[in-house]
């Protein structure tokens, strides 16, 4: 049986990945997938504690985040759609206005 | 006595008067003005007599009672109106003054601007004073106190556009501050002492006190008196206050408000004839004003002030009497000093309008024949002053230097001094303006006009008052409230008579003097003026009073005030630390600002710094 640690010590190092993509990324897409790595490395550690522990609570979260992250996705996607239309570009370092 | 009184409508009738006036004045027509403050007074000065139809015979005071006022702790105050027969008498020289003023002012008036404004104030001051005496508690005579000091402020400096009258205004106000600081320290420590503050609680419990602490609250209350009457020290403000219209100066400065210190101690008598220490200091300080001002009234030109400082010198008369014992004597002598002083203002009064303004001495003579009644009202009060049998003051001031015998001679004998000099320097202004050659400058000798009948007839019903005021039995009148109050032994009647020669004949003295010196021998007073040299200059500069404390308090506070408090303290210490404070935020915030690029990868580097600063920070505290 893998241990838990080997569990957290991968979600540890998906989140990693995922903050340094999200730090050093500069298209707005690839940042929007470290987010959604970042959101599934928590999963993992909690699918891992919830069966460690033989606790129901830790899968119904997981639910929960898959649901806001679907939503999430939807919502981003659009927005991000909206950005390249307006400015033809998916590089963050060219939208640090609000103004259009 | 049948039913309330209804005490509280003496006072109410002058407020609306203030109120009306004040609030909706500007719109009205003079005569407008006039119906509403007249008649309020009149209807004050009508209810007061109904009052003493009803209740003047009353030996044991009755309290009407309308609300709690203030309830805290220990501290219960009622609003209520305390009526004795000491009331009685200050109530109707009150209103009735007030009245036969207020008349005279709708004369005197007439031509000036601001006229509703006058009234209203003069309204106002009636309404305060009627407060002040009727009050049943140290406290609200307290408000009363006050309200006249304001009323006095606005009156003297009712023509504001002068500075010389807002300067006199400002420092009333703040020598009377110094009184009234006396007067708050009294009022806590009767408050300390005896747990209450109205007066029947108080006079009740002060024959059971200790005559140190009595001693000291009547002193801390007599400074407030000093204050309001005008006694040495701080008697400085009232010859200043001269720069309010003459009405002002008859009804405020004479006869009545600068009297509510000689009422205060007589109301206090339980407390002050309990200390004789007090008693001793309120007879000589009154002595001693009484002497001094009336030597700096031998000189003075303007003839408002020479009125100015022979009511400071009559004040000092009614200390004197308080002083020695003879509550009564002194209450007397405020009622006909009330009619004699005001009855000289106002004719004073009408001579200034006759001359257009001019009210130096220097600038006057010959007027007798000019203006016949002015002359002949004034006439009448300088005898009453003068202590002429049987006017007004003959009586009273007699009364007050019997006291003042029996307490010593030395006292005596300083009165009687006193007395002669009063007959001198109000003669003095009688010959100087009405005798004599005329020294009218022709400008004014033109306009020379007798005043009108709205200002006359005051003048003749206060003569008639200054005549006969003598005869009025107010000491008799004011026995049952001064029965407990120690009273000197009555002297034997061939002793009074001597008395009464020695000061009937001080007064022909100090009279024949000023015949001599300025209607039988003019230039004879020049050259005396030039051989006393010194002493002149330092009389006839007031003995440079004004300028010894204006280099000893003024100027010092000034400076004080201006560098210490204002500068250093204010500007530098307090301002400082407050834009300290200001520009380091602002030069925080510069720096904070540089924070927010709006670059939304260094937030999420900032984020990530601070989250991994949180879980070392949390290992730190596991670990341990």
């Amino acid at each position: 049986m893998v241990p838990l640690s080997w569990y957290l010590v991968l979600s540890a190092v998906l989140f990693a990945l995922g903050v340094a993509g999200f730090l050093f990324k500069r298209n707005i897409i690839t940042i929007f997938m470290s987010i959604e790595l970042m959101l599934n490395a928590v999963n993992l550690s909690f699918v891992a504690f919830s069966y460690h522990w033989k606790q129901i609570g830790g899968h119904l979260f997981v639910f929960f985040v898959i649901v806001v992250a679907a939503a999430e996705a939807a919502v981003g996607l659009a927005i991000i759609l909206c950005v390249f239309r307006n400015r033809q570009t998916l590089n963050v370092d060219d939208l640090e206005t609000m103004k259009l | 006595m049948s039913g309330p009184l209804h005490l509280w409508l003496i006072p109410a009738l002058p407020l609306a008067g203030f109120l009306v006036n004040g609030l909706l004045g500007r719109r009205f027509s003079k005569r407008a003005v006039n119906a509403v403050a007249l008649t309020a007074v009149a209807l004050s000065f009508l209810w007061t007599l109904r009052v003493f139809a009803a209740a003047g015979g009353l030996t044991e005071p009755h309290v009407e009672r309308y609300f709690t006022w203030i309830e805290s702790g220990a501290l219960s105050v009622a609003f209520s109106f305390y009526l004795d027969r000491l009331t009685l008498v200050m109530l109707l020289v009150v209103t009735g003054v007030g009245a036969i003023i207020h008349f005279y002012s709708a004369g005197y008036m007439a031509q000036e601007g601001g006229y509703y404004r006058f009234f209203a104030y003069l309204n106002l001051f009636l309404f305060f004073m009627l407060v002040l005496v009727l009050a049943s508690s140290y406290l609200l005579m307290f408000v009363g106190w006050e309200g006249v000091g304001l009323a006095s402020f606005l009156l003297i400096g009712f023509w504001f556009r002068r500075p010389s009258a807002a300067r006199a205004g400002n420092k009333a106000f703040l020598v009377n501050r110094i009184g009234d600081f006396g007067f708050s320290l009294g009022m806590f420590l009767t408050f300390v002492v005896f747990g209450s503050l109205e007066f029947q609680t108080v006079f009740a419990k002060a024959a059971g006190a200790s005559a140190g602490v009595l001693t000291v609250i009547a002193l801390f209350l007599f400074l407030g008196a000093c204050g309001k009457s005008a006694q040495l020290p701080l008697y400085v403000w009232l010859p200043d206050a001269m720069e309010g219209p003459t009405p002002v100066s008859a009804l405020i400065h004479a006869a009545t408000m600068v009297t509510a210190g000689v009422y205060m101690v007589a109301r206090s008598a339980p407390i002050f004839s309990r200390a004789p220490l007090a008693m001793e200091v309120v007879a000589a300080v009154g002595l001693a004003t009484a002497f001094f001002a009336a030597t700096i009234g031998l000189l003075q030109t303007d003839i408002k002030r020479v009125l100015a400082y022979s009511t400071v010198s009559q004040l000092g008369y009614m200390f004197l009497a308080l002083g020695a014992g003879g509550f009564a004597a002194g209450i007397f002598h405020l009622v006909t000093h009330a009619f004699f002083k005001a009855l000289l203002f106002l004719a004073a009064g009408s001579v200034i309008h006759a001359l257009s303004g001019e009210q130096d001495l220097r600038k006057m003579g010959g007027l007798a024949e000019k203006i016949p009644i002015t002359c002949a009202t004034f006439f009448v009060g300088a005898l009453a002053i003068a202590g002429a049998p049987p006017l007004a003051g003959f009586f009273s001031k007699d009364e007050i230097l019997i006291q003042a015998f029996q307490r010593s001679p030395l006292l005596y004998a300083v009165g009687v001094l006193t007395a002669m000099m009063t007959a001198f320097y109000v003669f003095r202004a009688v010959f100087l303006a009405f005798y004599g050659v005329s020294r009218v400058s022709e400008e004014a000798a033109h306009h020379l006009h007798e005043s009108p009948a709205l200002m006359t007839v005051p003048l003749m019903l206060l003569a008639a008052l200054s005549a006969a005021g003598g005869f009025l039995p107010v000491g008799q009148y004011l026995e049952p409230v001064f029965q407990g109050a120690a009273r000197p032994a009555a002297v034997s009647h061939g002793l009074e008579r001597a008395l009464m020669a020695v000061s009937v004949l001080a007064g022909l003295a100090g009279l024949t003097l000023a015949w001599l010196l300025y209607i039988a021998r003019p230039g004879l007073a020049d050259r005396l003026a030039q051989g006393a040299g010194g002493l002149y200059r330092l009389v006839l500069n007031k003995y440079y009073v004004d300028e010894a404390y204006g280099v000893v308090l003024v100027r010092p506070i000034v400076a004080v005030s201006t560098h210490l408090l204002w500068r250093a303290i204010d500007a530098a210490l307090i301002d400082g630390a407050v834009n300290l404070v200001g520009r380091r935020s602002v030069g925080a915030g510069d720096l904070l600002r540089r924070v927010q690029s709006g670059n939304i990868r260094s937030y999420a580097g900032w984020v990530v710094l601070g989250a991994i600063g949180l879980a070392a920070g949390m290992g730190v505290l596991l670990v341990r």
